[in-house]
């Protein structure tokens, strides 16, 4: 019988890599969805990995992975349960074996499992002897010595060899997925350029990894072909760097030069790194002493005419609150990206979680109105820092834009947009001095002040976290005023509702129950709409990106179904706010907070509970 | 509006807010020297920005006709930070107090003053807490009796100079609120110097910790307790001119001229430009009764600032790099066609 021909053709699949954290799991990952991309089809990736940069290695807490999801339909989570599972040793099968399919196949460096690892690992017993694995489709690779095996003539040290051993499961996986090694290889003939040794030991390996798939005859390999993809020029990104992007391409658009202040913070860090590298974009990072210092100067360079971000995750939106506040005092247009992780406290700092909307909203001492956006896709990251930018440099007010550890890490193909396809970006900038000029004097429309830069002739003026006179700026600790003042701030943030856009039902605009979201949950939530739409139900989703304010014709989607679930990565904090600002509707909730991102499985039986609940 | 041939003048640089510290503070002279000052710059006007934290002393800023931030406390010297990287053309002076600087603002301090900021920074030191109404501040002598400390402190205080040179400090002066003359020549020359540049002001709050510094102002014997530094001069001192600091055994120590030998020829002569700190440090801590309190610019070195660096790398990264747009940047690296 010959396997190899009896290619089994697939819509959609699910890998995971697993293995210690010093592995390489994260970059066989990479290097496969890359592969999966290019040749065409649709992919969307999550990495998993642990908070310590080498936990103690085969142990389940050390476990690094990375799983891909990829598809001939449209991708948009990196899927619930895994169809191929790699795990490099017996720590990365305990971690992983819960996350894989009934039937599924699991790829085990069989060279790790002695009777020291499987105990490390937490197992009672052998579970390559027990029934533990007899749902699966196991493949016992002798990985490790296979690698050794193939370098036994390259002249590397011990550890070197070692380290490619991810490159042997890979191969084995791209055989699985009939995927071409060339992406693979052009990549270490780039990242090792001045090491060729290391350039041929790893192709050999992966080479190894694939005719040794081929060989086995163990497995049947899959094919998912391409995808119609609308026509264009495409990337992967992930939520992070489209962030980041998408304030560089703001300030362009603005005609500013962009200001990012940052302290490192997981899982934000990243953003601050990728803007590092656009000195030649004119931007300037500044490595703060402190979360606090990163506002601050953000603030500083914001009055002095930069576009001014500051990004963070929720520990160090915290030490931020005071000087938001400034910042809203002075009606500055700073914009704040929170990434949220796993809390209270240091929390889970490398996990997603949707639990800092309420620190969002209303973590400031005062009545401290700013505007809250939230990001829903990697790619859509790039849109929402823009759109965010755009707004507080135009309505002269800080934005809060959240996204999350999910988004933050997971990729997708980009179609890259063209910065033409961008409106412009029209800062209320004053430009030079006329005597009957006011520092806080403002437009009808949207209630934004003007901003005059220090070195602007004529527009000398003092700003400052004292109550401002309504028109002067000046310090007035007049009743009447301050009320006045409290007043104008919050309006001024409620009339950013006539620039945004209407929120819409994705679905039918009527049915049996509205799916309500918010943020990084987007992909998993529409993907299980439309699964259940398939089976019938009349379900359609909801999903907010403008938080505060709300959009306009939220009332009027919310009116047309019979049931709301919302769905969110915390206790409620988005229904309970939705409860506040519309009242008349009822709220049931399905809430998860495992640190984890839903899953599509989880979701449709839970809608389908309300459904059916009368 | 002046035009481009006028010289700014002082009352150009005072604002139509009527400052409001309690009669007789030392705020009032702090103003008035830096006001002198200023006009010596040769800075127009709206290039001056003004950047303060919380305290009494934070008020500075609406007192100036010039561009000004009123922060939050503690936090001047980050704000003042990004005012200066984001425009380095302007001149930036931040307006800071004990507690403010070194209390609850002292991470942001060290920092800027280790980056070496181009701004400069005004620590009004009264040793005391004024706008909360009197309690202990971080620079308040150990036993010091306030509301917060009624038995006494048990805690010793900051010395900002010592402060500063730590952080690496490359310009250190001290001056009494009071000397308006002494005053506008340090605020001239820290204006002047690249780099953060630190004056600490002696500074006499009339409420709640008056004639603090009254040993150094008094009349008949300031003279005999000040020393006021000039570079290249002599450290000498005293009513009749007739002491002086010597170095022996690696300590200074006060001489009299004429007693056992010494000659004028044996003082120190002050060297603010040398990169050693460790002289500057000594004549920084020399305190009242055993030496007399030094006064002047204690140490001025050249060295390289962040704001210059930062913008410097960025035009050398702009001129060689193929990215000058973000439409470049969008399709820089791995992309494909499909």
């Amino acid at each position: 019988m010959n396997k190899k021909t009896e290619v089994v053709e697939r819509e959609e699949m699910v890998v995971r890599f697993s293995g210690d954290s010093g592995d390489g799991m994260q970059l066989s990952g990479t290097l496969f969805s890359n592969t999966a991309a290019l040749f065409g089809n649709y992919m969307s990736t999550f990495p998993d990995y642990p908070s310590e940069i080498r936990a103690p290695s085969g142990t389940v807490g050390g476990v690094s992975g990375f799983q891909v999801h990829v598809g001939h339909t449209e991708i948009k989570t990196p899927g619930d349960f895994a169809d191929v599972l790699v795990s490099m040793n017996p720590a990365a099968l305990k971690a992983n074996a819960k996350w894989v399919k009934k039937g599924g196949v699991i790829i085990l460096d069989i060279d790790n499992f002695d009777e020291k690892a499987i105990k490390k690992a937490g197992f009672d017993s052998n579970p390559l002897e027990k029934d533990f694995l007899d749902e699966f489709m196991v493949v016992k690779a002798p990985i490790t010595s296979m690698t050794k095996e193939a370098l036994k003539d390259i002249d590397l040290d011990r550890k070197s060899i070692l380290r490619t051993k991810n490159m042997f499961a890979l191969g084995m996986v791209y055989w699985l997925f009939g995927k071409s090694l060339n992406y693979t290889e052009n990549f270490f003939k780039e990242k090792f350029r001045k090491k060729p040794l290391v350039i041929e030991a790893n192709k050999k390996v992966l080479k190894a990894g694939y005719y040794y798939a081929e060989t086995i005859e163990a497995l049947s390999p899959y094919n998912i072909s391409r995808a119609e993809i609308k026509k264009g020029r495409y990337r992967n990104i992930n939520g992070n760097t489209a962030l980041a992007w998408g304030v560089l391409a703001a300030a362009e658009k603005a005609g500013l030069s962009l200001y990012v202040g940052s302290y490192p913070i997981t899982p934000a860090t990243s953003i601050l790194e990728d803007v590092a590298l656009r000195r030649d974009l004119g931007a300037i990072t500044f490595q703060a002493e402190d979360e606090i210092a990163g506002v601050c100067t953000t603030i500083g360079a914001s009055f002095a005419g930069k576009l001014g971000v500051t990004t963070t995750s929720g520990p160090g939106l915290a030490l931020k609150s005071e000087a938001i506040g400034l910042a809203v005092m002075t009606e500055l247009p700073i914009v704040i990206i929170n990434v949220q992780r796993g809390g209270p406290s240091t929390g889970l700092p490398t996990k997603t979680e949707q639990a800092d909307l309420f620190q969002v909203l209303y973590g400031r001492h005062g009545e401290c109105p700013l505007v809250v956006m939230a990001a829903s896709t990697p790619s859509n990251c790039f849109t929402y820092a823009f759109e965010a930018a755009k707004i507080a440099l135009e309505h002269m007010t800080p934005v809060i834009l959240m996204s999350d550890g999910f988004l933050a890490n997971g990729t997708e193909p980009w179609r890259i947009p063209k910065m033409a396809d961008f409106p412009d970006i029209k800062p209320p900038i004053i430009k030079e001095g006329t005597k009957d000029w006011e520092p806080y004097a403002r437009d009808v429309e949207k209630l934004a002040r003007t901003w005059a830069l220090p070195g602007t002739k004529g527009l000398e003026h003092r700003i400052g976290g004292l109550e401002k006179d309504a028109l002067t700026g000046n310090v007035s600790h007049d009743p009447e005023n301050h009320e006045k003042m409290v007043k104008i701030r919050d309006e001024k943030v409620e009339k950013v509702v006539d620039f945004i856009p209407e929120l819409e039902a994705e679905g039918d605009e009527d049915g049996d129950l509205l799916v309500v979201g918010w943020g990084g949950t987007y992909g998993h939530l529409i993907t299980a709409v439309n699964e259940l739409r398939e089976e019938g139900k009349k379900v359609s989703l909801a999903h907010f990106n403008y938080i505060r304010p709300l959009p306009k014709n939220t009332r009027d989607i919310f009116r047309k179904f019979k049931k709301i679930v919302v769905c969110e990565l915390n206790l409620g904090q988005f229904a309970d706010y939705l409860r506040m600002k519309h009242q008349e509707f009822k709220y049931y909730q399905y809430n998860k907070i495992q640190g984890l991102p839903f899953t599509v499985i989880e979701l449709k039986m839970n809608i389908n509970k309300i459904l059916e609940d009368n | 509006m002046a035009d481009t041939t006028h010289k700014l003048t002082v009352k150009d640089l005072k604002s139509d807010q009527e400052a409001r510290w309690c009669p007789g503070c030392g705020d009032h002279a702090i103003l008035n020297s830096i006001q002198r000052a200023l006009v010596e710059l040769d800075v127009p006007k709206e290039n001056f920005a003004f950047i303060s934290g919380i305290g009494c002393s934070s008020r500075f800023p609406y007192y100036m006709d010039t561009y000004g931030f009123h922060g939050i406390h503690g936090r001047a010297a980050a704000i003042a930070t990004g005012v200066k990287i984001a425009n380095p053309e302007l001149s930036v002076w931040q307006i800071t107090g004990d507690g403010d600087a070194l209390a609850i603002g002292g991470n942001h301090f060290i920092h800027a003053i280790r980056r070496n900021i181009d701004i400069n920074i005004i620590l009004f030191n009264n040793q005391i807490y004024g706008l909360t109404k009197g309690q202990y501040s971080p620079t308040s002598y150990k036993g010091f009796v306030t509301k917060t400390s009624p038995y006494g402190t048990v805690e010793e205080p900051f010395h900002p100079g010592e402060l500063v040179i730590g952080a690496q400090g490359k310009f250190f002066a001290r001056t009494i609120d009071s000397n308006v003359k002494l005053s506008t020549e340090i605020y001239i020359q820290a204006g002047k110097h690249k780099g953060t540049s630190l004056v600490e002001v002696l500074q006499n709050c009339v409420i709640y910790n008056d004639k603090i510094y009254s040993y150094l102002t008094d009349k008949e014997e300031k003279e005999n307790r000040q020393l006021i530094l000039h570079h290249n001069e002599p450290m000498i001192f005293g009513k009749d001119r007739d002491k002086g600091i010597i170095c022996k055994d690696n300590k200074l120590k006060v001489v009299k001229i004429g007693e056992n030998g010494i000659t004028k020829d044996d003082l120190l002569i002050h060297n603010a430009k040398e990169v050693n700190p460790g002289i500057h440090l000594m004549l920084a801590n020399m305190r009242y009764p055993d030496y007399p309190v030094v006064l002047g610019v204690i140490r001025s070195v050249d060295g390289a600032t962040y704001d210059y660096d930062v913008n410097h790398q960025m035009e050398e990264i702009r001129a060689k790099s193929e990215i000058k747009c973000v439409d470049d940047l969008l399709n820089s690296g791995k992309t494909w066609e499909l």
